[in-house]
C-alpha cells in the first residue's frame, strides 16, 4: 500500500499531497514537514530510501526522487516494491511533463486539481491502479475532452484561465 | 429571476479561480495568513450562491487551501452539493475534494451514498470512475456496507477501466465491512484472469494486500498464482505475485520447493532489476522456510548472494542498498555464505552515503568470528574517529558493542582486549551511549571472573584520570561510566595495586560535579576500598596509615553529606558516622578491619533480570487477597492506619459506639487531629510495627519466608540449562544459609558469630569453582505464557483481523450483500434513522429460521471441502513443478457458484424484488430461487447434491483419514 503521496520543493512548500490514510490535519502537515526535514539533509548521490520512525510504524518507509526544485516522496509499506515505486514516480513525472509540456513548479502550484486528476489515474486508494502511461495519458485526455464539451456550453469559470495563464 | 441569473453571473467575473488564488498568496508574501482569511471569506460568500458552477470553483479554492494545512471540514455540505452536479467537471472537483478532507467522523457523509450510488450507476464511465476514485478515499463502514453490492456489480462491467477500479475499491470497502469478503471473494478470484491486463493487475494487487494479513486463508490460491507468475509478462503484476509468494513461502514449504525453479529461471532471465531483487528475496524467503536437508540448496543461495553481489557492487546507490538490504536476510539463516562476501560489506562502510553504512554494520553484526572479531572492530574503531560528533559515531559505538557482546560474548577471546576497547571508548566526547558503555563494564567484570583484576587496574587508571568528570554531567554523558569503574573498582577491591591512591581518587572534591547516582556509588565504594584498605594496613602492622586512612575519610567525607541529592546525602551521613565510630575504636587500638570488611561480605552473583517473575506463587498463596479486612468505603483517609493497629489503642476504637452520629464522629476526628498535631512525640509513643511483629507468635509461618524455602526456584516446563540450575542452586543455598543466619543470630545474640559466618563463606566460595574466563550464563527467560510475538501481532483493532474469514467454505444465505434496490427503497424513505437496525434486521431473519438448518450443512460441507481443497493442493503441490500439468486448481465448488453467479447476474436485477429474502437469495446463490418453500425444497436437494458430490469424489468415504500419511510424506 501507498500510504501517502507528496510533493514539495526545495523549501518544504507542499506542492501536492495525498494522504490515502486518515491523518487529522495537523498530523498531515506535521508529516510534511518531518519528511521534508529527513529528505532535504540528504545528498544528491545517496540512495532514495529512507527506512524507520516514519508514519504509523517501521513498516513504512520513504522512497524519494530530487527533480529539480521539486521532492517528490512515496510514503509506502512493505508490501510495494522500492524499485517499483521509483518506477511508478518516473511514470508519474513523464506523465505530468506529458500532460503539461515540460512540467515545472509553477504547473504543479497552479494546477494542483489536475495533478490530483492525473494522480488518481494512476494510484487509487492507496494501489497501484495503472502504469501504463499511454494509458494515463489517453483517459486524461478522455476526460478533459469532456470538460470542454461541457464548457462549451456554459463558459464555467475554471476555464477562463486557459489563455491568461500561460506556463 | 433573469435579473438575478445576470447579476450572479457578474459576479462571478470578479471570483477568484485557483490560479488568482495562488498568484495572490504568492503576492501577499508577508500577509499570507491574512490574506487567506480574506480569501475564505470570500469563498464562504461564493459558496453561499446558487450557481453551481461558482460553488465548484470555490470548493476548487478550498482544496488547495486544504493542503497548506487550512482547515476546511465547515464545507463538507457544499463539497456534496458539487459532488451532486450533474456536469463531469464540477462532479470531478466536488470527489477530489471529499477526497482529500473527508473521513469517518465528518457527519455529513452519510448523505452522499445515494448520490454515489447514482454516479456509480452512470451510463458516463468517467462519471463512474470518480466516483470511485473518491469512494476510495473517505470509504465509511456505512458507505462500504451500502454500496459493495453496486460495487460488485461494477466488477463485472463491460469497460475495463471500471472494472479495474471496481476491483481495486474491494479492498477498502473489505476493510470497512469484513462481511464483504466472502461473497464477493469468488468474482474478485475471477478477475484474476481478466482479459484486461489493467484488471488483472488489480485483483493480483487486492488479493496481494489481504494475502499479507492473513496468508493461510489464500493458500489456497497458490496453484492460480502460479500459473499467473509463470504466464505473466507484466513486471508489475510479477513483482507482487513473487512478493505474495514470499508470504505464502512459510505456510507451506512445499509451495517453496516448487518455487525455486521458476524463480531461479526468472533470476537468470529477466533484465529487470525491480523483478530480480524481488525473485532474490522470494528466494531467500523460501530457503529460510524450507528446514535444512534439501541437497540443491546451496546452488540458490549461492546464485542469490552472487546476484546481490552484483547489486552491491553496481555504482547506484539503491541497488547498493537494496542488495545490502536483502543479504541481511540471507545473513541469519545462511552466515556462511554472506561471510565470504566480506570485503564488500568492509568497503561499503566507507560509503558516503550514510544509509548504505547503517546497512552494511547491520551486516558486520553476522559476519563477525573468533577470528576476524579484533580486526573488524579495529576498523570500526577507526571509523568512530572519523566520525566525530555525529548520529553515526553514536550508531557505530552501539554496534560495536552488539557485535562484541552478541551470544553471551561468543565471539570474544580475549577479555582484556575487550576491556581495552570499552575504555578506549568512554575517550568519546558527547555520546549518548555512555550508560552502554558502563553496562558493558559492569557486566564483563561481574561475569568473566578472570578479568576483574585487569578490568580494576583499567578502572582505576579511568577514575584517577581527569578528563571523565570534567564539562558537566549534562554535557558529557560519557560519565555515566565512572558509575561502573567506580562500582567494580569498589566490589572488587581486593585486587587493586593501589587502593589508597583510588579512594583518594573517589573522594575528590572534583566529584561531586556529578550526577547524584553516580556519587552515590562513589559514596558506598569508598567504604568497600576502605574496609579493604584497613584490612591490608592492619595486617601488615601499620596502625598509623590506617588511621591515616580513617582520618581521610573523616576529612573528605563531609561533601557529600553536603549533597543536594538524598541517596547521596543518605550514605554519605551513614559512612562518616561508621568512619568516626571507627576512628574511635582506632585510638583504642582496637583491630577494626575484620569487622568492617564482614559489611561487604559474600559473592554477588549475577541474576537473570527477569528472575524475579519467575518465582511461582506458592500455593494457596493469594497476593490479591486482603492481609487485613479492607477498610470500608466510609472510612476517611486518616482513619485507616488505626484499623491496622486497632489492638495497641483499644481505649480510642474500642469504646466507639459504630453507630456514632456522622456529627460526632467528625467532631472527634477533629480533636484527634488537633492532638496528634500538638503532639511532637505522637509517632514515637505508639510501638513500632516491627517490634510488634516480632513479638506475634509464628513469625515463622508468614508467607513470605515459605516462599524462600519450599518451593524450587524453577519453572515446570522451562528448558533450563545446566548454569541456571547451578545459577538457582546457589541462589538457593545461599539464601537457605542467609535464613540460617538469620536464625542463629536470633537465637545467639551474645556472639553474633563471627566465625559463623566465616565457616558460611567457606561453604559457598567452595561452590564457586569455575573455571578461569568463564562467562556465566545468565539465562534471558521471558515470564510465562508470553511468547514475544505473542501479543504484538494481535493487534485486537487490528483491522485487518476481521478479514480473517475462510474463503474457501460455501457462502451461507445470511452473507449475501444487501441488495441494491431493496436498500435503496429503504435510505429514500429515510436514510439516517433506520439505516442500520434495517439491516440488522435482514441479516437477523434469515439467520434465525435456518439457523438449525445452515449448521447442519455447514458441518457436513466444510468437511467436505477442506478434503477437496487439501487434496487439490496436495496434489498440486506434489506434481512436478510444471504447472501446465497440473489440473484446473480452483475448488470445483467454488467454481460452481461463480458459474451459476453469472448466469444470475444476466437475470434482471429486480426478479426477487417482492420478497425480501429471494432478492438476497437470487443474487448470489444458484440453488435458490426466490420463493421461500422453493429454498426450503432446495436445501435439503443441496445437502443431498452435496452428499453425492462428495461420494463419486473420494472413492473411499474415510479417505480424509488414510490420505494424511503419504501427504505427511510429501512434506519431506
Amino acid at each position: 500500500m501507498i500510504k501517502a503521496i507528496l510533493i514539495f520543493n526545495n523549501h518544504g512548500k507542499p506542492r501536492v499531497s495525498k494522504f490515502y490514510q486518515p491523518y487529522s490535519e495537523d498530523t498531515r502537515q506535521q508529516i510534511i514537514r518531518e519528511t521534508f526535514h529527513l529528505v532535504s539533509k540528504r545528498d544528491e548521490n545517496v540512495c532514495n530510501f529512507l527506512g524507520g520512525l516514519l508514519i504509523g510504524g517501521s513498516d513504512n518507509k520513504l522512497i524519494y526522487r530530487h527533480y529539480a526544485t521539486l521532492y517528490f516522496v512515496f510514503c509506502v509499506d512493505s508490501s510495494e516494491s522500492e524499485l517499483a515505486i521509483l518506477d511508478l514516480m518516473q511514470v508519474f513525472v513523464e506523465t505530468l511533463d506529458k500532460c503539461f509540456e515540460n512540467v515545472c513548479e509553477l504547473d504543479l502550484i497552479s494546477h494542483v486539481d489536475k495533478v490530483h486528476n492525473i494522480l488518481a489515474e494512476m494510484v487509487m486508494g492507496g494501489m497501484v491502479l495503472e502504469t501504463n502511461m499511454n494509458e494515463i495519458v489517453t483517459q486524461i485526455d478522455a476526460q478533459n475532452k469532456l470538460e470542454k464539451s461541457e464548457a462549451g456550453l456554459a463558459g464555467a469559470p475554471a476555464h477562463r484561465d486557459a489563455y491568461i495563464f500561460s506556463n | 429571476m433573469a435579473l438575478k441569473m445576470v447579476k450572479g453571473s457578474i459576479d462571478r467575473m470578479f471570483d477568484k479561480n485557483l490560479q488568482d488564488l495562488v498568484r495572490g498568496i504568492r503576492n501577499h508574501k508577508e500577509d499570507e495568513a491574512k490574506y487567506i482569511s480574506q480569501c475564505i471569506d470570500e469563498i464562504k460568500q461564493e459558496l453561499k450562491q446558487d450557481n453551481i458552477a461558482v460553488k465548484a470553483n470555490a470548493v476548487c479554492k478550498l482544496t488547495y487551501l486544504q493542503m497548506l494545512g487550512y482547515d476546511i471540514s465547515w464545507a463538507a455540505f457544499n463539497i456534496i452539493e458539487v459532488m451532486s452536479a450533474s456536469k463531469f467537471t464540477f462532479k470531478r472537483i466536488g470527489y477530489l475534494a471529499a477526497s482529500q478532507c473527508f473521513h469517518e467522523g465528518t457527519d455529513v457523509i452519510m448523505l452522499t451514498t445515494n448520490q454515489i450510488r447514482k454516479d456509480l450507476s452512470s451510463p458516463s464511465q468517467y462519471d463512474t470512475g470518480v466516483a470511485l476514485t473518491g469512494l476510495s478515499c473517505f470509504v465509511t463502514p456505512d458507505l462500504a456496507r451500502d454500496l459493495a453490492n453496486d460495487i460488485m456489480t461494477l466488477m463485472s462491467h463491460t469497460k475495463p477501466y471500471i472494472r479495474k477500479k471496481a476491483v481495486l475499491i474491494m479492498y477498502k470497502v473489505f476493510l470497512r465491512c469484513p462481511e464483504a469478503l466472502r461473497p464477493a471473494f469468488p468474482r474478485l478470484k475471477e478477475k484474476l484472469e481478466d482479459p484486461d491486463p489493467g484488471v488483472q493487475s488489480a485483483a493480483v494487487n487486492v488479493i496481494c494486500e489481504l494475502a499479507r494479513r492473513n496468508p493461510k486463508n489464500y493458500l489456497s490460491l497458490a496453484p492460480l498464482f502460479f500459473k499467473l507468475m509463470t504466464s505473466s509478462t507484466n513486471n508489475w503484476v510479477l513483482i507482487k505475485i513473487i512478493k505474495l509468494f514470499g508470504a505464502l513461502t512459510p505456510l507451506e514449504p512445499r509451495l517453496g520447493k516448487k518455487l525455486i525453479e521458476p524463480l531461479t529461471n526468472l533470476i537468470h532471465s529477466t533484465s529487470a532489476m525491480s523483478l530480480l531483487y524481488e525473485c532474490v528475496n522470494t528466494v531467500i524467503a523460501v530457503l529460510i522456510s524450507l528446514s535444512s536437508g534439501m541437497p540443491n540448496h546451496s546452488a540458490s543461495i549461492q546464485l542469490c548472494v552472487q546476484k546481490l553481489r552484483i547489486l552491491i557492487e553496481d555504482s547506484d546507490q539503491n541497488l547498493k542498498y537494496l542488495g545490502l538490504l536483502a543479504m541481511s536476510k540471507i545473513l541469519r539463516t545462511h552466515p556462511k555464505s554472506v561471510q565470504a562476501h566480506k570485503d564488500l560489506v568492509l568497503q561499503c562502510l566507507d560509503d558516503k552515503d550514510e544509509s548504505i553504512r547503517l546497512r552494511a554494520l547491520d551486516l558486520l553484526y553476522g559476519m563477525v568470528s573468533k577470528k576476524n572479531l579484533v580486526e573488524i572492530v579495529r576498523k570500526l574503531m577507526s571509523h568512530v574517529d572519523k566520525a566525530e560528533g555525529t548520529a553515526y559515531r553514536d550508531e557505530l559505538l552501539t554496534k560495536i558493542i552488539d557485535i562484541c557482546s552478541q551470544c553471551n560474548y561468543q565471539h570474544v577471546t580475549n577479555f582484556q582486549w575487550y576491556v581495552s576497547v570499552l575504555v578506549e571508548l568512554t575517550q568519546l566526547e558527547g555520546t549518548r551511549h555512555g550508560h552502554l558503555l558502563a553496562a558493558q563494564m559492569l557486566d564483563v567484570a561481574i561475569r568473566v571472573k578472570a578479568i576483574r583484576k585487569f578490568a580494576v587496574a583499567q578502572m582505576s587508571a579511568l577514575l584517577d584520570s581527569a578528563h571523565l568528570g570534567a564539562g558537566g554531567p549534562q554535557r558529557n554523558g560519557i560519565c555515566e561510566v565512572l558509575y561502573a569503574a567506580a562500582w567494580i573498582c569498589g566490589e572488587f577491591s581486593e585486587h587493586l595495586q593501589e587502593p589508597q591512591q583510588t579512594l583518594e581518587a573517589m573522594l575528590r572534591p572534583k566529584v561531586t560535579t556529578l550526577p547524584g547516582h553516580i556519587q552515590a556509588v562513589y559514596v558506598q565504594n569508598v567504604v568497600k576500598l576502605y574496609a579493604c584498605i584497613l584490612q591490608q594496613k592492619e595486617q601488615a602492622a601499620e596502625p598509623e596509615a590506617a588511621q591515616d586512612v580513617t582520618q581521610l575519610m573523616v576529612e573528605r567525607l563531609p561533601q557529600f553529606v553536603q549533597s543536594a541529592d538524598l541517596e547521596v546525602q543518605e550514605r554519605a551521613s551513614c559512612v562518616l558516622q561508621l568512619a568516626k565510630h571507627i576512628q574511635k575504636l582506632q585510638a583504642k587500638g582496637v583491630p577494626v578491619a575484620e569487622e568492617v570488611s564482614a559489611l561487604f561480605a559474600g559473592e554477588l552473583n549475577p541474576v537473570a533480570p527477569k528472575a524475579q517473575k519467575k518465582v511461582p506463587v506458592p500455593e494457596g498463596l493469594d497476593l490479591d487477597a486482603w492481609i487485613n479486612e479492607p477498610p470500608s468505603d466510609s472510612e476517611s483517609e486518616d482513619e485507616k492506619p488505626k484499623a491496622i493497629f486497632h489492638d495497641e489503642e483499644p481505649r480510642h476504637a474500642k469504646p466507639r459506639p459504630p453507630e456514632a452520629e456522622e456529627e460526632e464522629l467528625a467532631r472527634r476526628r477533629e480533636a484527634r487531629k488537633q492532638e496528634q498535631a500538638n503532639n511532637p512525640f505522637y509517632i514515637k509513643s505508639s510501638p513500632s510495627p516491627q517490634k510488634r511483629y516480632q513479638d506475634m507468635p509464628g513469625v515463622e509461618h508468614i508467607p513470605v519466608v515459605q516462599i524462600d524455602l519450599s518451593v524450587p526456584l524453577k519453572v515446570p516446563g522451562m528448558p533450563v540449562s545446566d548454569q541456571y540450575v547451578k545459577l538457582e542452586e546457589e541462589r538457593k543455598h545461599r539464601q537457605r544459609l542467609e535464613k540460617d543466619r538469620r536464625r542463629k543470630k536470633k537465637k545467639d545474640k551474645d556472639q553474633k558469630g563471627r566465625p559463623r559466618r566465616h565457616s558460611m563463606l567457606h561453604t559457598e566460595s567452595d561452590e564457586d569453582v569455575a573455571p578461569a574466563q568463564r562467562v556465566d550464563i545468565v539465562t534471558e527467560e521471558m515470564p510465562e505464557n508470553a511468547l514475544p510475538s505473542d501479543e504484538d501481532d494481535k493487534d485486537p483493532n487490528d483491522p485487518y483481523r476481521a478479514l480473517d474469514v475462510d474463503l474457501d467454505k460455501p457462502l451461507a444465505d445470511s452473507e449475501k450483500l444487501p441488495v441494491q434496490k431493496h436498500r435503496n427503497a429503504e435510505t429514500t424513505k429515510s436514510p439516517e434513522k433506520e439505516d442500520v437496525p434495517v439491516v440488522e434486521k435482514k441479516m437477523k431473519k434469515p439467520r434465525k429460521k435456518e439457523k438449525k438448518h445452515r449448521e447442519k450443512e455447514r458441518g457436513k460441507k466444510e468437511k467436505g471441502k477442506e478434503e477437496k481443497e487439501g487434496e487439490d493442493l496436495d496434489f498440486w503441490l506434489s506434481t512436478a513443478p510444471l504447472p501446465a500439468e497440473a489440473p484446473a486448481p480452483e475448488e470445483p465448488g467454488v467454481d460452481a457458484v461463480i458459474a451459476a453467479a453469472k448466469e444470475e447476474g444476466e437475470e434482471p436485477r429486480g426478479a426477487g424484488q417482492g420478497d425480501e429474502d429471494g432478492a438476497e437469495d437470487a443474487e448470489r446463490n444458484p440453488e435458490q430461487k426466490s420463493s421461500k418453500h422453493k429454498k426450503k425444497k432446495h436445501k435439503k436437494e443441496k445437502e443431498e447434491r452435496t452428499k453425492d458430490k462428495k461420494k463419486p469424489k473420494k472413492q473411499q468415504p474415510p479417505a480424509h483419514v488414510q490420505l494424511l500419511p503419504p501427504r505427511r510424506e510429501l512434506l519431506h
